[in-house]
């Protein structure tokens, strides 16, 4: 830096000369790094870099120099002035940054507060237990079918050949409508809904009928008068035993796990023939009956628990439902679906299902 | 049906080393399902001896009993060979009888242990057994006192009394009737095992001759075989020996007396009911036709009953005195075999499956025979079934076989069924063969004529279930095994997945269970408790109900026709439970009555027209879906965030206003008036004109009389009405993204008119431009006078294709609220 000119113009500016710059940066500076917030900054800002600062106020002396001084003291203002702007803006980010930190410091909450405000809903285990077997159906290609409560005595027994005189209508305790002669019942089971699907549609039939049904039984601990029941029915041709045998283990798997399949026994329905009593391997000890060297409780230490029955659709049914019995066979199956879920999830009392205890609905969630 | 493995393996030869445990597994797989395998004093530890008394003293005692001190010869089996002194009670045998005798260390039925104790003044070692306390029956009586051969003092006690013995419960299925006897198990064991099998029935029976007992059928249809046999000379004393005693309590039945029991042992030998009459009680002969009007029999039940009449009538058997029996049910008082009687003229008839089950049901009578009948048992071996009853009574009785044997009538004829041999595999999906077809129907007693492709079956007499090509399959597939039956899916055809309906109305249950609501599944029953509770008119339409003719409680008779009675109950539950506050919804159906006469039945052999169907479906009563609420006390929580809320008739109309939004229905508001709901705070909700339901606060008289807060909602609907109205395909919207103009305006009303009546003509009134509506504040008060409210509106206007100017804006406010000035006297507030 040169010498103060003083040959060239007699007038001397005292704030444009090098140290006084200096010194007034040098003051800035300080004042920026001291200042401890935002209002303190904001105080500097006002007092260094301001109209009235200094600074300002040297840079308006410029003009009052010679020309040939302009530049360099240009310059040296300028200089000081950028290095406080560059400060400024440096501890501005810096405290905005603290006090942000701070604030959101200062705002923390309790978190693991309870949330709780409006209580949770849940629906019934044996809705969302319908809809699961329905999904499972729904994604072989199946349809579910549906049909009223209160039923034509026809539709729920002599169409399904259980007629009138039939020994297996006494297996089945019926609500009968008043007057017991009008033909009208509490369905004793959802077949009616097959026999309703046949009537109405032509082979391919591959539905399955989850509902509601009714049987004149005490209400205890595994009887109720009211329960729920699903059945499938496929009508095809050239459909065998073997393809029922397929459609339950791949239900059986998809509702209990990989590896739970079935077993047949021969047993007696009317509307199927031939019949068979379906035992599932019992999820729980996997079919060794054991389980940590005890006998299984689910299914007793058998390794199969009860599942429901099935069979070969009677032809008696097909012609009675106006199939083309020469054409077609079916299969068809039966299970409880509160004795489904009383097993799957250790239920043991059947009454839970029926008593609306919120406690007892809101468990399952939306678990199925 | 309860059969002792010892009375199996009478007729079977099963291989060496077959467990029960195999024995049933293979019966199950066959169709006979193990029910339980019992065996009786499984639970007895000995030891159990042989005892001969050799002293009693009679010793009365202050108590009035008199106690017997014995001295006991157990043999060795006390370990000293002295006799063992015991004290007992009973007082029917003396010395030198055989006892039995369970000594101190054995344990009895019920974990009774029993060891030397001081009682009446001595020391008793032990106990002299009843039947009871052996739990082999009910005689409590006296003492077991065995026969004088039944063994040596100290001779364990287990074999003689049968202890030990298994008795396997079956589970038999109503086709399978023949399985009701031990010939039936037996000859199913035999085909488990491809083992040699004696037929009980199998017996050369003397040839019918006119000698007999006179029998006349005058309905072959009801009884197309009647078989009469004579033994005189019986003695009614006569003891049953204790082995025929013993199977017959182990199959479940009571000993009676020798008569009685013999044809008890033989029907669950053959599986053929007999009858047996006191023939000195008869009178002429035995008649059997249907019973005629107005005609009454006492059966031996001691029940007088009026028989009913005509061609499907009761079956009955007379004599000159009139009728003694209800044929193949029950016999009637005035023949019953007796402690006198000495001729017996036994009955082994074949009777009319269905005639038996109708009178069975008619008369509400369930009797061991009587579920032979119904269920149909072997027509051709009566004669056979008579003469082992003969065998045994003159056996065990002491009489003489009369010559005469009366046999009228014969079994009736089989039907032939014709298959292809490849019926079964066809069927069943099984590799099965022609020879296995043949091999397993001719095990199962059928006999065959053979063509080329199909053969032609006869089956057994036995087996009146096989009547059709599908029973054959049956019959060959449970042979071969239905563990062989493979596992193979269907070849599906294209589902069109869930039906709008179905997924509609998971839609419902969701939306519910996310406001906060929790599914219920109740009874559908009611009664008219529940409608006094709910405060229905006697004319109101919900108390006409679909009446059950069999309810389970005459308190609830009929199918319910509203969800609200199961829900309230439900709600009050959990409140006494301990909630403290809870939102309840079930979707289930309702029924209404509709008189359109019976439902007919009509016939299986061919299919119903669609007429026929119709009149069906007809006959039946509506039955909608209905979805209920129940919101009682909390329904939001006091927490942290302030303080919480009770339910209210907004929140039950709030859930159906969801409702119609997640369906995309409009459901339209309105006041009303209607049973259970406070007559001030119940809303009609309709949609597209149609009701739907209502909703909103429960009358305070429905609370108290349900036990539930005062103020709680409730909402029932309709669900069909609100599904058939939901949005079959959304329109896309079209929307516009110029500026958006806001104006609020605040009516005065009187308090009368609605919000909704106001918004609507606001809405009407504002015309194309307004966007949306929204009433935003409702205010009461001096400043806008006595019986006047404020409402007060958010009106937000668009156009589709400009931006509004203020003058177009305030021109649309201004003529809504002249249209709500108009139709509602509103009142701009300044």
């Amino acid at each position: 830096m040169s010498g103060p000119n003083t040959d060239y113009d007699p007038v001397e500016v005292t704030p444009l000369q090098p140290e006084e710059v200096e010194a007034a940066r040098d003051a800035a500076l300080a004042a920026i790094a001291a200042a401890g917030d935002l209002a303190e900054l904001k105080q500097a800002r006002l007092e260094h870099a301001g109209d009235r600062s200094p600074l300002a106020l040297a840079n308006r002396e410029i003009g009052a120099l010679p020309p040939q001084a302009r530049k360099e003291a240009g310059q040296r203002i300028g200089q000081a002035r950028g290095a406080v702007s560059q400060a400024l803006a440096a501890r501005q980010a810096e405290l905005e940054a603290e006090h942000e930190e701070r604030m959101l410091v200062d705002e923390t909450v309790d978190v693991t507060l309870p949330t709780d405000r409006v209580p949770t809903g849940a629906r019934h285990p044996l809705t969302t237990g319908a809809e699961l077997i329905a999904d499972i159906f729904v994604a072989m290609g199946w349809e579910v079918a549906e049909g009223p409560v209160i039923e034509a005595e026809w539709l729920n027994f002599d169409a399904l050949n259980l007629g009138p005189d039939h020994p297996a209508r006494t297996m089945q305790d019926t609500f009968w409508t008043d007057p017991a002669d009008h033909g009208v019942v509490l369905r004793t089971h959802t077949s009616p809904v097959q026999a309703r699907t046949m009537l109405s549609r032509t082979p391919p039939i591959y539905v399955v009928c989850p509902g509601r049904v009714f049987r004149t039984d005490e209400y205890d601990a595994t009887h109720s008068p009211v329960f729920h029941q699903v059945e499938g029915l496929a009508i095809d041709e050239g459909i065998t035993m073997a393809h029922l045998k397929g459609t339950l283990d791949h239900f059986a798997a998809a509702m209990f796990g990989e590896g739970i399949s079935t077993r047949f026994r021969p047993s007696y329905f009317p509307f199927t023939e031939p019949s068979a009593e379906v035992d599932l391997v019992c999820f729980v000890c996997r079919g060794t009956g054991e389980l940590d060297g005890a006998s299984c409780r689910t299914c007793r230490g058998e390794g199969w628990i009860e599942w429901g029955g099935c069979g070969v659709v009677n032809p008696r049914v097909l012609t009675a439902c106006g199939v083309d019995a020469q054409r077609y066979t079916g299969f068809a199956f039966g299970m409880g679906i509160d004795r489904t879920l009383m097993f799957r999830h250790g239920i043991e009392d059947l009454r839970e299902l029926f008593e609306g205890d919120v406690r007892f609905t809101t468990a399952f969630g939306t678990e199925l | 049906m309860k059969t002792p493995v010892s009375w199996i393996r009478e007729y079977v030869d099963l291989p060496d080393g077959v467990t029960t445990e195999d024995l049933t597994r293979r019966l199950t797989a066959l169709g006979l399902k193990l029910e339980a395998i019992e065996s009786t004093g499984a639970d007895i530890t000995g030891p159990l001896v042989i005892g001969r008394v050799l002293t009693m003293q009679p010793e009365p005692q202050k108590n009035g009993k008199t106690i017997n001190w014995c001295t006991v010869d157990v043999g060795a089996a006390n370990g000293t060979g002295e006799p063992q002194g015991i004290v007992c009670g009973a007082h029917n045998f003396a010395p030198g009888d055989l006892v039995v005798v369970v000594l101190p260390g054995g344990v009895l039925p019920g974990g009774f242990e029993i060891s030397a104790r001081k009682t009446y003044g001595h020391v008793s070692a032990g106990m002299i057994c009843s039947a009871r306390e052996l739990g082999l029956g009910e005689d409590h009586d006296g003492i077991i006192v065995l026969p004088a051969d039944a063994g040596e003092p100290g001779a364990d006690a287990f074999d003689v009394l049968g202890l030990g013995e298994e008795v396997i419960e079956f589970e038999i299925n109503p086709d399978r009737a023949y399985a009701l006897s031990v010939r039936g198990v037996a000859r199913e064991a035999a085909l488990a095992y491809g083992a040699p099998y004696r037929d009980p029935a199998a017996r050369s029976v003397p040839a019918p001759n006119g000698e007999g007992y006179p029998v006349v059928i005058d309905d072959p249809a009801g009884c197309p075989v009647f078989v009469a046999r004579t033994v005189s000379g019986f003695d009614p004393a006569a003891p049953t020996p204790d082995w025929m005693a013993r199977r017959l309590q182990q199959a479940g039945m009571r000993p009676i007396s020798l008569a009685v029991d013999v044809t008890n042992y033989v029907m669950l030998e053959t599986g053929r009911p007999i009858h047996g009459y006191d023939g000195d009680k008869l009178q002429g002969p035995i008649r059997v036709r249907r019973a005629r009007a107005g005609e009454r029999l006492t059966t031996l039940d001691g029940v007088d009953r009026s028989l009913s009449a005509g061609p499907a009538g009761d079956l009955v058997v007379t004599d000159d005195s009139g009728i003694i029996g209800l044929g193949g049910v029950m016999g009637g008082e005035t023949t019953e075999l007796s402690e006198s009687t000495t001729t017996i003229v036994v009955e082994a008839a074949h009777w009319d499956a269905v005639a038996m089950f109708r009178t069975g049901k008619r008369h509400k009578i369930s009797s061991e025979a009587g579920k032979r009948n119904e269920r149909g048992a072997d027509p051709a071996i009566t004669p056979a079934a008579a003469d082992r009853v003969v065998e045994l009574l003159t056996t065990h009785g002491g009489g003489t076989a009369e010559p005469g044997v009366t046999v009228v009538g014969t079994a009736p004829a089989r039907p032939t069924i014709t298959i292809g041999y490849d019926l079964p595999a066809l069927i069943t999906g099984m590799a099965i063969d022609a020879a296995t077809t043949v091999a397993n129907l001719e095990a199962v007693g059928c006999v065959l004529v053979k063509a080329d492709t199909t053969l032609t079956a006869t089956p057994p007499p036995w087996r009146p279930d096989l009547n059709d090509p599908f029973d054959l399959v049956e019959e060959v597939a449970r042979i071969v095994g239905y563990d062989q039956v493979p596992s193979v899916l269907p070849r599906e055809a294209a589902g069109r997945g869930l039906t709008r309906e179905q997924r509609l109305r998971r839609r419902v249950g969701r939306t519910l269970a996310g406001a906060g609501c929790v599914e219920v599944i109740s009874f559908p029953f009611v009664g008219d408790a529940a409608f006094e509770a709910l405060g229905l008119a006697a004319d109101d339409p919900r108390r006409r109900t679909v009446r059950l003719a069999n309810p389970l409680s005459s308190e609830e008779p009929s199918y319910t026709t509203t969800l609200l009675p199961g829900l309230l109950r439900a709600a009050a539950r959990n409140l006494g439970r301990g909630a403290s506050g809870v939102s309840l919804f079930e979707t289930g159906t309702v029924a209404f009555p509709v008189d359109r006469g019976p439902a007919p039945i009509y016939g299986v052999d061919w299919r119903p027209t669609a007429d026929e169907v119709a009149k069906l479906f007809e006959a039946l009563p509506d039955q909608p879906l209905h979805l209920a609420v129940v919101l009682a006390g909390e329904r939001e929580r006091a927490g942290w965030w302030g303080p919480g809320r009770e339910s209210g008739w907004s929140d039950a109309i709030a859930l159906v206003r969801r409702l119609g939004a997640e369906l995309g229905v409009g459901v339209d508001v309105a006041a009303a008036t209607r049973t259970p709901w406070h007559p001030g705070r119940c809303a009609q909700l309709g949609v597209g004109g149609e009701v739907l339901g209502h909703a909103g606060e429960l009358h305070p008289k429905v609370c108290q009389a349900f036990g539930l807060p005062q103020r709680s909602a409730a909402l029932e609907i309709d669900l069909d009405t609100l599904m058939r109205q939901a949005r079959e395909v959304t329109p896309g919207p079209d929307f516009s993204t110029y500026p958006l103009a806001k104006e609020d305006v605040a009516l005065v009303v009187d308090r009368s008119v609605t919000a909704a009546e106001v918004g609507a003509a606001l809405r009407e009134g504002a015309g194309d431009l307004l966007e949306s509506i929204r009433l935003f504040d409702v205010y009461t008060g001096e400043q806008v006078g006595t019986g006047r409210k404020s409402l007060a509106f958010a009106l937000r206007f668009r156009a589709p294709d400009r931006t509004l100017t203020e003058e177009e804006t305030a021109a649309a406010r201004d003529a809504a609220v002249a249209l709500a000035a108009e139709r509602t006297g509103a009142v701009q507030r300044s």
